[in-house]
């Protein structure tokens, strides 16, 4: 067995038995750290598929920023990270077993179209990120093919931020009482 | 022992996606939802960086960006939404959004 294929069933296997974690543990806490431990395996998946890039910001934003931020409302919102008295649904098995027809799909899926899927190396002209970049800003002179996306892409994280914090800002200020 | 292919790639993203579809469907806190929903998205990016190295090119690279800008976005909703309601007075809303009332 290559160092290639050990290291990536290591990370498969961890970011799989991490994941299971994930909907297994009683506290919040213990979930979004487990998931912590998923995104990072899943970094260096993305790195043995040659994407330095998209790994370095799965490092650095999904397990850096968004699982701060879910940290920080995990410690705001405390009665959460107590421990629940049943912590998943009283009917969770017909939920369970609502999920085991996606399960069946899957292995259907894969059987019928495992030789569709060969394997393929990146032709490296330049570095990744610059033709990211490229891609995603465009050359001098030329605009990208995704550049009016990034900047929708933008608009809607101006428009999140912005809600979320009249969510929580505003509402909880004021105290206004919402009715359903 | 198989070499890594894609296959490899695209069954430990179902895994992933089945984990976190499990944990949108069984767990009763909103919290806990949303990191499912997490695990959700990050089975598409593995997808899309399977397929994009399959393929050798870089589009599914730069969607696997997009969709975590996507997700940062619905992370930040999300969590607004999650303190917005369990922080407020009204219990009847609390336990509609998923968390049992006698946990106050």
């Amino acid at each position: 067995m290559s160092t290639t294929t050990l290291l990536f069933y290591l990370l498969a296997a961890a970011a799989i038995v991490s994941a299971s974690f994930v909907i297994s543990c009683h506290k919040a806490l213990h979930s979004a750290l487990s998931l912590m431990v998923t995104l990072l395996s899943l970094a260096g998946l993305y790195l043995m598929l040659y994407a330095p890039f998209v790994a370095s910001v799965q490092v650095l934003v999904y397990a850096g920023a968004i699982m701060a931020s879910f940290l920080i409302a995990i410690a705001i919102v405390k009665n959460v990270t107590t421990s629940e008295k049943s912590h998943s649904n009283p009917d969770w098995i017909i939920r369970l077993a609502s999920a085991c027809p996606l399960i069946a799909f899957f292995f259907y899926a894969f059987a019928k179209s495992r030789q569709l899927f060969p394997d393929r190396m990146v032709v490296a002209q330049g570095s990744n990120t610059q033709q990211i970049a490229t891609l995603l800003y465009g050359e001098p002179g030329r605009i990208g093919p995704y550049t009016l996306t990034l900047e929708i892409a933008a608009l809607l994280l101006l428009v999140a931020i912005l809600g979320a914090i009249i969510m929580t800002a505003i509402i909880m200020t004021k105290n206004v009482q919402i009715t359903d | 022992m198989l070499p890594i292919a894609t296959f490899h790639y695209l069954a430990v993203a179902a895994a992933l996606f089945v984990l976190g579809v499990v944990g949108v469907l069984t767990r009763r806190s909103v919290l806990v939802s949303l990191l499912s929903i997490e695990l959700i998205l990050n089975a598409a990016n593995l997808n899309l960086l399977a397929f994009s190295h399959m393929w050798g090119n870089l589009y599914g690279q730069v969607f696997a960006i997009f969709v975590t800008v996507i997700a940062a976005a619905q992370v930040i909703v999300g969590l607004g939404i999650a303190i917005a309601f369990l922080r407020s007075p009204n219990t009847s809303l609390r336990t509609s959004i998923g968390t049992s009332p006698d946990q106050t």
